[in-house]
């Protein structure tokens, strides 16, 4: 399994995709969602205060600031959602696909690929020592592509961060 | 006369209590990138790559850093705003 990654003169193009990355990519808004995970949502949405005696100053935060922060996630997921609908099938007999993200949407891209990451991750419970490692060396379960999910899309904002100086 | 002293009294009170330093504290998760979470520092706080990276080092080999102190007002923007990024933010009063 290889992707190729260059940069452009308007963006990070990513070619040599088969139909597993395709639909890998195309989960990243879903993928994003915390839904009905309460441990993805409560990583997504955190309090201002860890402090016991911060009820009410954390129940200000979800009240006045969780729903800026909803707004904002949800923005850049739509984006992340409109930029999908754009893959090219370069070559249907070897099952390649050429994708690219625009250099104006990669904070977007960098914000979704993150709300992804972060929500699998609560949602299958990781522990550090899964994220170190260098990923799944099998895809047999659900939590076996969750952890290549991670893993892909860590990959993808290396690629973006690079682009971005970091 | 001496009612408005005291209200003025109060008023300074409560200016204190609020003026007293907070800091914004991001937390350690597995998740999060190294290089993403110095750019956000960097983003953030205006800091140099190396200040940002200090922390972000802090952040991952403590479990924690206290990446600005300062009045609550612009603490709580900057718990805000490193939560949009998704950094696992808060805020406490310094000791």
């Amino acid at each position: 399994m290889t992707v190729e990654v260059t940069r452009t003169g308007d963006g990070l193009r990513l070619a040599q995709l088969d139909l597993f990355f395709v639909e890998l990519l195309r989960q990243v808004p879903v993928s994003a969602d915390p839904g009905d995970s309460d441990a993805a949502r409560d990583r997504i949405y955190p309090v201002a205060s860890n402090d016991p005696h911060a009820a009410e100053a954390n129940e200000e935060w979800r009240t006045y600031v969780h729903p800026e922060l909803k707004q904002l996630f949800t923005t850049a997921s739509e984006t992340v959602r409109e930029d999908l609908r754009t893959f090219e099938e370069l070559d249907d007999s070897t099952d390649s696909w050429a994708f690219e993200i625009p250099t104006a949407h990669f904070d977007q891209w960098l914000n979704t690929l993150n709300q992804a990451r972060l929500s699998l991750a609560a949602r299958f419970e990781f522990q550090e020592k899964e994220m170190n490692q260098s990923g799944p060396r099998s895809i047999e379960t659900a939590r076996d592509l969750s952890l290549f999910q991670i893993h892909f899309y860590g990959f993808l904002q290396e690629c973006l961060l690079q682009d971005l100086g970091g | 006369m001496g009612n408005g002293e005291t209200t003025v009294e109060k008023e300074s009170s409560t200016e204190r209590a609020l003026d007293i330093p907070w800091n914004v504290v991001v937390h350690n998760d597995p998740v999060n990138l190294m290089t993403y979470v110095t750019m956000v520092f960097q983003r953030v706080f205006g800091y140099s790559k190396e200040r940002a990276q200090k922390h972000m080092l802090e952040v991952h080999q403590l479990g924690r850093s206290i990446v600005w102190t300062g009045v609550r007002e612009p603490a709580e923007s900057y718990v805000e705003q490193l939560q949009a990024y998704l950094l696992l933010a808060s805020l406490e009063k310094s000791q």
